[in-house]
């Protein structure tokens, strides 16, 4: 149990193995453990990051949606306005063109019986030169004078 | 076997003994004809199983270091890291000057000194009864002549030397940082001090001897302290082994116990040279 050389060997050893550690393996595997730690702490930051920029856009989105919706609503209150504007507008045009096609059927009647009426007209003319051309026959027959004309008077 | 009766205290006694090697006028001795041979005798098996269990150690965390990349590390690189950080976190925590020695030192006496006290759980007789049977076979010797102490921290020398090495390291940072004249003030001017110039050479014996005592008392705390737990654990592993049957509850429980004995002491060895070195490397005494 006496303090010997071996004192001086394990001296060295332990000198060796702490200049070995110090060279060879605290520096790698310190710096491995204290890059890992940044990477983890930047993946994390990075994750939070993104968690912020996916609730922004996902606000972003509702926003637009239903800014899109009152859109749509606006556009199809606008159309409904205007298709009753056309309705309306067709109505009252197929109302004046009735108007104007029973006008002018009332028009066509009119020239029709006008016209009908001047060839009755023109007709009873004729008979009338007719009738007297047969009255002036009768002169000779003064006995068929009278029927004739009464003949006439019936025709007519 | 054995030539000479075997009894019990020549067994504890055989336990206790390392393995010498000497250099005589004959030429290399061993053992029994190093009896007289002074300081210059090697204790062969506290070197070979100190130095062997370094490398075992040195060799383990390379192995990790090499592979150490940010990637995702595997269970093994975990559990390497794991020590790591743990030394690194207590150096950091202790130590607050700037020094890439602290903690390649703390994490080497941890581990270096944890697998050494690990020798300790080996029972007592497989190892020593080993070696007594190849020196028997392959050179001929006395089986009972063959000495083979396993746990190097039961050796004085080794923990003496570890506890000079942090002395040694103590010493250069008090002067690297606070100057030989700094260093010099703190061994004389505290704790008595006075502002009569007379009365503070009157002082500074006063001084110088308690604070030298105060400086020496750290290594040999430090030495006296590992060896101590170590050498009563050890001894007490011997006298279980010498009880018969009744040793198998017996060693367990007491191993059990030197689980904890043998971590505790190498974390206090590392937790007590940080902090010499920090209280060394502080400038407020």
């Amino acid at each position: 149990m006496n303090l010997t050389a071996t004192l001086i060997g394990e001296l060295i050893a332990f000198t060796v193995f702490v200049l070995f550690c110090m060279k060879y393996v605290w520096p790698p595997l310190n710096g491995a453990i204290e890059a890992r730690q940044k990477k983890i702490e930047d993946g994390l930051a990075a994750s939070d990051r993104a968690e912020k920029d996916l609730e922004l856009a996902q606000k972003k989105a509702a926003e637009q949606l239903k800014e899109a919706k009152a859109q749509a609503a606006d556009i199809i209150e606008q159309a409904k306005k205007r298709a009753t504007l056309i309705v309306d507008e067709e109505t009252v045009r197929g109302q004046q063109e009735r108007e104007k096609i029973i006008a002018q059927g009332h028009s066509e009647i009119e020239a029709e019986r006008n016209r009908v009426t001047e060839e009755l007209r023109k007709k009873v003319a004729t008979l009338a030169v007719v009738g007297a051309e047969k009255i002036l026959e009768r002169e000779i027959n003064q006995a068929a004078h009278s029927d004739i004309v009464e003949k006439l008077v019936a025709e007519l | 076997m054995a030539a000479e009766e075997v009894t019990l205290s020549s067994h504890i006694q055989h336990h206790l003994t390392n393995a010498k090697m000497c250099s005589t006028d004959a030429g290399l001795a061993f053992n029994k004809a190093c009896a007289d041979s002074g300081f210059w005798t090697w204790n062969i098996d506290t070197l070979a199983w100190s130095i062997g269990l370094g490398l075992v150690f040195l060799w383990i965390f390379r192995s990790a270091a090499k592979k150490a990349n940010t990637g995702v590390p595997g269970k093994f690189q975990c559990f390497i890291e794991m020590i790591v950080e743990f030394v690194g976190d207590n150096v950091r925590d202790t130590y607050h000057g700037k020094s890439s020695l602290i903690a390649p030192l703390a994490l080497t006496i941890f581990v270096w000194v944890f697998l050494m006290n690990l020798m300790d759980l080996i029972p007592v007789d497989f190892l020593p009864a080993f070696a007594g049977f190849v020196g028997e076979q392959a050179f001929g010797m006395d089986s009972h002549d063959v000495y083979m102490k396993i746990v190097p921290t039961t050796d004085i020398n080794m923990t003496a030397a570890l506890a000079i090495g942090v002395f040694i390291l103590m010493i250069g940072y008090a002067i690297k940082i606070k100057g030989i004249g700094g260093f010099l003030a703190e061994l004389t001017l505290h704790p008595f001090s006075s502002k009569n110039k007379l009365m503070m050479v009157f002082l500074i014996p006063c001084n110088l001897l308690l604070e030298t005592i105060a400086l020496v008392a750290k290594p040999f705390s430090l030495a006296l302290r590992l060896f101590g737990n170590l050498y009563a654990g050890e001894l007490i592993f011997i006298l279980i082994g010498a009880v018969g049957l009744m040793q198998l509850p017996l060693h367990f429980i007491w191993a059990a116990f030197h689980i904890l004995v043998i971590v505790l002491q190498a974390f206090v060895f590392m937790m007590l040279t940080i902090v010499y070195l920090s209280m060394a490397s502080s400038d407020n005494h």
